[in-house]
């Protein structure tokens, strides 16, 4: 039996560090619930710099953010649709990815995430 | 000058739902909307793809939804300006003067904003370069395809509106088609042409590149294209061409002088009022404590905004609740017996 209350706590409402960079190079580090997506991070904790204008249905590419190699081959790849997506999104990069894609797991914790210079 | 008892800005599922209702308590409305279809959102961004929350409505697409609207609202004979943005709101006397893109007056005592997230407009080059060729030589639409006419183009974009012209000026124009990947979002036959066109070279394809820079003195003569390790060309050109979809931007609405959270207009949920008299937001560009961004939620904001409406259209006539089933006024409206 797991008695342990900050243990417990942690198995039930498991987190993981998401690093948000802006463009200006200000960081903003916080924890998001596993399960969430990296886009919801953002605009849950108010950081500027992801709009999210149709709301996490891969519709309008302004979650637009940069992922760093070593983290970008970590991430789950990419679904249909996406990087028809991302054409659409402001500068592209082949490390580019919608942040609303992107689902907060433990596999996730540490993540930085780099916002482009706007959305649109 | 049109007069009428309300102009409806967007129309989108809660607009078009807020005009049905002014339709059932007797007043005129006008819709506005910067596409050049009904259906907002719905229609441009995911037609096909099926939303399971309309009250009864176990499943259905957003065309399907659109076209459900449109013929529910029939009956009241609205007018839509499509193609056509509100510009400026004015106030004048008792009334507000709408003035549209198009040259478009209207004079009426309620404006209700059911703009989504702001009106569609086409994404631009992210390069600073371009804004002084823009509406010139630089263009994200074409209006009139003669003027390409055995000049160079330099098209960029991966979706259907690329390839489409690329093909199509192909005929009387020196084409380069520019494109950040390898693949196209584009139809597979679009896709197909392209590629033998390119192996024709009747046209210059060029992928894994993006833009970098425009040049030129006065008018446009260069455009530097740069692939991702950093690899760049210099394309002569005349025109440049760029299809990167719709973006929602807020635009004009952001001058009218109403109080805004981040991208939304802060309301009353009585009556959906914003902060100036006679103008109402609705729909996902509203906000208020517990605001939920559902096609429902715009449904019932629009039944009480266009409630708010009618005290200002007959300011000397009181509001009568009626049901639709009982009502033989609604029938007559509605021309049901």
């Amino acid at each position: 039996m797991i008695t342990c209350p900050i243990f417990f706590c942690a198995y039930i409402n498991p987190m993981a560090k998401i690093k948000y960079i802006e463009h200006n190079g200000k960081e903003h580090s916080v924890e998001v619930q596993n399960g969430f997506t990296v886009m919801e991070g953002a605009v849950q904790n108010g950081i500027p710099g992801i709009d999210a204008d149709c709301g996490g249905g891969m519709s309008c590419a302004t979650c637009h953010v940069y992922v760093k190699e070593d983290w970008y081959d970590k991430l789950p790849k990419k679904e249909m649709g996406e990087d028809d997506m991302l054409d659409q999104a402001y500068e592209p990069k082949s490390n580019s990815r919608l942040s609303c894609q992107l689902i907060v797991s433990d596999d996730l914790d540490g993540l930085s995430v780099y916002m482009p210079e706007k959305q649109v | 000058m049109i007069k009428t008892d309300v102009v409806i800005v967007g129309a989108g599922p809660t607009g078009l739902f807020c005009a049905h209702q002014l339709g059932i308590i007797g007043l005129k409305c006008e819709i506005v909307d910067n596409l050049d279809k009904i259906g907002g959102q719905c229609i441009e961004l995911y037609p096909d793809k099926p939303i399971y929350d309309i009250p009864a409505v176990p499943e259905c697409t957003g065309e399907e939804l659109t076209n459900n609207l449109i013929e529910q609202i029939k009956p009241f004979n609205f007018s839509f300006h499509l193609n056509d943005r509100v510009q400026e709101l004015k106030k004048k006397n008792e009334k507000w003067l709408v003035k549209t893109t198009n040259g478009k007056d209207f004079l009426t005592p309620n404006v209700v904003i059911a703009g989504g997230v702001g009106s569609f407009e086409p994404r631009k080059f992210p390069t600073k370069s371009v804004e002084k060729f823009d509406g010139k030589s630089v263009l994200y639409s074409v209006k009139d395809k003669s003027i390409f006419k055995d000049k160079s183009v330099a098209i960029f974009g991966g979706g259907d509106s690329a390839l489409d012209w690329a093909i199509e000026l192909s005929n009387t124009s020196k084409v380069s088609l520019i494109h950040r990947r390898d693949e196209f979002r584009g139809a597979p036959a679009s896709v197909q042409k392209i590629k033998e066109l390119n192996e024709k070279k009747i046209i210059n394809l060029f992928t894994k590149y993006s833009i970098k820079d425009v040049k030129g003195n006065g008018s446009l003569e260069e455009v530097e294209i740069q692939s991702e390790d950093g690899l760049s060309k210099t394309l002569k050109t005349d025109y440049v061409l760029g299809f990167f979809g719709l973006i929602m931007q807020l635009g004009p609405i952001a001058d009218w002088g109403l109080n805004l959270d981040k991208k939304a207009i802060p309301v009353n949920t009585e009556n959906f009022e914003t902060n100036k008299k006679g103008i109402f937001a609705i729909g996902d560009i509203c906000t208020y404590p517990g605001k939920l961004k559902l096609i429902l939620s715009g449904f019932h904001e629009g039944a009480l905004a266009a409630r708010g409406c009618f005290k200002y259209a007959r300011p000397d006539e009181k509001y009568r609740f009626e049901f639709t089933t009982a009502s033989n006024t609604i029938k007559d409206r509605l021309g049901v017996k």
